[in-house]
């Protein structure tokens, strides 16, 4: 069970938005790059998120470059899940294989700033605030796995290879 | 083996039937990374106790995003990348040679392959029929360590196209259009499949284009057939070898098919600041424009310099509008100065920036200021990606290009023909 704060963001934000590519004089230097996550879709976002908060998005969350530093950058300021209507496919993996929550879901009725409590092996989501519940899309089996050892490298420290689940 | 082309190779790679939803583990031909993706996935390759990549693949590094280096940051970024390449005898393509889907597209990627590039736009090599597909930094490492990365096998839309492109429209019109279309998430985790008579006619380079741009509709993959199209282009980078024949079966089963006649086509820009915010470059006459830039992966070929050239031979630039040209390689380049073209560019005023990526993604060389509008050759127009979130940016062809830095606002290159 993660509990935390919504930080609300609409559709189609893009991972020049999520990390500005101004910024790729800062990729190996991760801890200042990370001040600046979100920074072109809200500039107060770094100032304003806690260890354990939400991204709330629209659809289409994390559209464009392959930089696996949108993902990072938003796991350093402490967020602890994406949720959005739809997610971009690169984005998608990249968060998998860094240990990040991304689910799929309704997000309309998640107001800015709400609380909410996601159950991961569950599946759901509560909205504590409003008192609302909301399930999310099951993640597909190998991803879960991946995400089950918390990212890639974990997950091939331990089986070695890439292992096809079961039941798909 | 039946199926779509997506289905085809990765059967082919994953050594079994594997068909729409399928989830595969696939022997990978080429990886490759760029120099803003390369210094993660090189500390991701480490991280996972690799020392060389797998001997099965290829294995190449680009220092083409910020070539050359605009500050110290970066100049460490390329020396480290540097250093790996020596230690492991990773192909090195250093500043100057070009933006790496140029290079692969001339150099490394075959029809049937499997590529793997940390950097979005890797799908161009699809315009050569790889399956060639952009992904992070991890998988990246993963499948240089390991030569294999699990896909799902993604279904598939076709695109008919029929007729020919009128004067003055090109493939770049094409893929603003079907982006319009289908939007920026009309193709999402899917393949986009060319085919119908119109692209027997297409050149490769104009299918790189196309090939390009798949991914601003979200799509995993942008495959076009290989055929004599293909055979010829491949010879004249001196590699027929590398040729071989692919095409989906007649039997192979669609999520939707799409009809465009190209004839019907008309000039097209994207709008601030999405790629689908489309509208026919006519309706945005009076948009004035501070800087053009002609250039990138999708539109700095030798092809579109040379339509570039032509529409601005004799005439100069206007005065309130830069006029900026980035070769897409080193080879680009060179062709561009034995045609003439570059000497016609810089007579019309013109700065020749050095093979790469140049401005496309706001690291340097051509930053816009607060409130500018810039129209470009390149991919994308989201708000910040050329260095300034306040500034504007429109996509077009080179024709559309070169028409509106004579002009100094939106124009529609047919005038100009
Ligand atoms: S030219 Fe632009 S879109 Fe192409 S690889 Fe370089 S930065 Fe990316």
């Amino acid at each position: 069970m993660i509990t935390g704060r919504a930080f609300k963001f609409g559709s189609g934000i893009s991972t020049d938005q999520i990390i500005p590519g101004r910024f790729a004089y800062l990729r190996s230097n991760l801890p200042e790059l990370a001040k600046h996550a979100m920074e072109d879709a809200d500039p107060t976002f770094v100032s304003r998120v806690n260890e354990g908060d939400f991204i709330v998005a629209g659809s289409n969350f994390g559209l464009g470059s392959s930089r696996e530093h949108a993902p990072l950058v938003i796991k350093m300021a402490g967020v602890r899940a994406v949720l959005a209507k739809s997610v971009a496919r690169i984005f998608f993996r990249n968060a998998i294989n860094l240990g990040l929550p991304v689910l799929l879901c309704d997000t309309d009725s998640i107001n800015e700033s709400d609380k909410l409590e996601i159950d991961l092996q569950e599946g759901t989501i509560r909205d504590i605030t409003n008192d609302s519940r909301l399930t999310f899309a099951k993640i597909p089996g190998i991803m879960l796995q991946i995400l089950n050892e918390g990212g890639l490298l974990p997950y091939l420290s331990k089986y070695g290879d890439f292992r096809l689940p079961s039941v798909r | 083996m039946s199926g779509t082309l997506a289905e085809k190779i990765l059967s082919d790679k994953s050594g079994g039937e594997a068909g729409a939803g399928d989830i595969v583990i696939a022997q990978v031909d080429l990886v490759f990374v760029q120099d803003t993706t390369g210094p993660l996935t090189v500390r991701q390759f480490q991280a996972a106790g690799f020392k060389r990549p797998v001997s099965s693949i290829k294995a190449a590094l680009f220092l083409d995003h910020a070539a050359p280096s605009p500050n110290r940051e970066l100049a460490d970024d390329h020396s480290f990348l540097r250093g790996f390449a020596r230690q492991t005898g990773c192909f090195l393509f250093d500043v100057g040679d070009g933006v790496c889907h140029q290079i692969v597209a001339e150099s490394l990627a075959r029809p049937g392959d499997l590529i793997l590039g940390t950097d979005s736009h890797t799908v161009t090599a699809g315009g050569l029929g790889a399956f060639a597909c952009g992904m992070g930094s991890t998988d990246g490492a993963i499948a240089l360590g390991l030569g294999k990365t699990w896909l799902r096998v993604p279904e598939s839309i076709s695109v008919i196209l029929s007729g020919r492109f009128s004067p003055g429209v090109y493939a770049k019109d094409l893929i603003i259009y079907l982006i319009g279309r289908i939007g920026a998430d009309g193709a999402t985790y899917r393949s986009l499949e060319f085919g119908g008579d119109t692209v027997s006619v297409m050149s490769v380079p104009e299918r790189l284009t196309v090939s390009n741009m798949a991914v601003e509709a979200g799509a995993k993959v942008g495959l076009f057939p290989a055929d004599e199209m293909t055979r010829d282009y491949l010879a004249t980078q001196g590699r027929v070898s590398d040729y071989r024949p692919l095409s989906p079966d007649q039997s192979a089963l669609y999520e939707d098919t799409i009809e465009i006649n190209v004839a019907e086509l008309e000039p097209m820009v994207s709008k601030p600041h999405t790629v689908d915010n489309t509208a026919p470059a006519r309706e945005l006459r009076g948009t004035e424009i501070q800087q053009v830039v002609i250039g990138t992966c999708t539109n700095g070929r030798i092809d579109d310099l040379a339509v570039a050239a032509k529409i601005i031979q004799g005439k100069r630039r206007c005065p309130r509008t830069r006029l900026v040209v980035v070769p897409a390689s080193r080879g680009v380049l060179q062709e561009a100065v034995a045609a003439g073209y570059i000497q016609t560019l810089l007579e019309a005023g013109a700065v020749i920036l050095p093979p790469g990526c140049g401005p496309c993604l706001g690291l340097h060389q051509g930053v816009l200021g607060a409130g500018e509008n810039c129209l470009s050759t390149a991919n994308r127009n989201f708000k910040g990606r050329m260095g300034n979130p306040d500034a504007f940016i429109y996509l077009g062809s080179p024709a559309t290009a070169a028409a509106t830095a004579l002009r100094g606002e939106i124009a529609d290159p047919r005038e100009f023909l």
